[in-house]
């Protein structure tokens, strides 16, 4: 499994805590658990963020250690995005681990965005570790606002 | 060599908390010990090294981070996670060589070097015949 960073302290503190936490998480996955609104964690690597404004969708996700080399990127069907990736581990030629936190592996992950998108004209930055899709709305698919005329 | 770097406290012993508001984030690390020293990685996406601070005090590591916010502006959709500082302390059960511990950091990932003192260095002997 994938993850980026923790839950703030107050929530998971101890070992026990975390293996909970982890467990509520998988059970909730399958629809097993009762819904936690104190966590909302991502069911799958990378947890996406989404942004708007009137020309863009802005789809973001913490992807620290990878190139931009290291990722596919791709709209298919005018709405949907797919992230796919490998994020490897470091080489240490010899020596002791005392932690592994952080996971490593392939990911993929689909999006269905909420405005069909110019596929053609898909923008992605990678910059510290923090991924920004840039998709432009198509015309037909932009708000408009219709102007009532009273009678 | 197992107790090198102590569990953190448990979460009902009281944190120090921040000045800023918002959300405060442990970063996940992995540590590597070889015989030079010790290795950390810890993700911290978002993270600029100006925002940035890594000390090494009283055999104690620590690790602030600072987020802005990244989308001023726009409006918020739908997400996932969300976004905050990262805070996180090791105490470092083993003689440092203050002066030559380095750090940097990596697209969103901070590699911090503790290298040994020389003289806790594994040596090796050279044994000659008499």
């Amino acid at each position: 499994m994938l993850y980026t960073r923790w839950q703030p302290f107050g929530f998971v503190g101890t070992e026990m805590n975390r293996l909970q936490h982890e467990m509520n998480r998988l059970f909730n996955r399958f629809g097993l658990a009762e819904s936690n609104d104190e966590f909302r964690v991502a069911p799958s690597y990378p947890a996406l963020d989404l942004w708007q404004d009137g020309e863009n969708l802005y789809v973001e996700a913490e992807l620290p250690g990878l190139e931009l080399d290291d990722l596919e990127i791709y709209v298919t069907g005018g709405n949907e995005l797919t992230l796919k990736g490998k994020r490897e581990a470091p080489v240490v030629e010899d020596g002791t681990w005392h932690r592994r936190e952080r996971g490593f592996g392939n990911f993929s992950r689909v999006m269905t965005l909420p405005h069909n998108v110019n596929a053609e004209k898909v923008d992605a930055t990678l910059k510290n570790g923090v991924l920004t899709v840039t998709l432009p709305k198509l015309e037909n698919s932009k708000h408009r606002r219709i102007t009532v005329k009273a009678s | 060599m197992k107790d090198l770097i102590k569990k953190e406290p448990d979460s009902n012993v009281a944190t120090v908390e921040s000045t800023r508001s918002g959300t405060t984030y442990v970063p996940r690390f992995d540590i590597v010990e070889t015989e030079d020293g010790m290795t950390l990685y810890g993700d911290m996406p978002g993270v600029t090294t100006e925002d940035l601070e890594v000390r090494f005090e009283n055999e104690h590591l620590m690790i602030f981070g600072e987020v802005k916010s990244r989308h001023d502006g726009r409006e918020h959709v739908y997400g996932e996670y969300d976004i905050g500082d990262y805070h996180r302390e090791f105490q470092v059960n083993q003689k440092i060589d203050t002066e030559k511990i380095s750090a940097e950091l990596k697209n969103g990932v901070l590699v911090v070097h503790l290298p040994k003192a020389e003289a806790l260095k594994p040596r090796k002997i050279d044994v000659k015949a008499g």
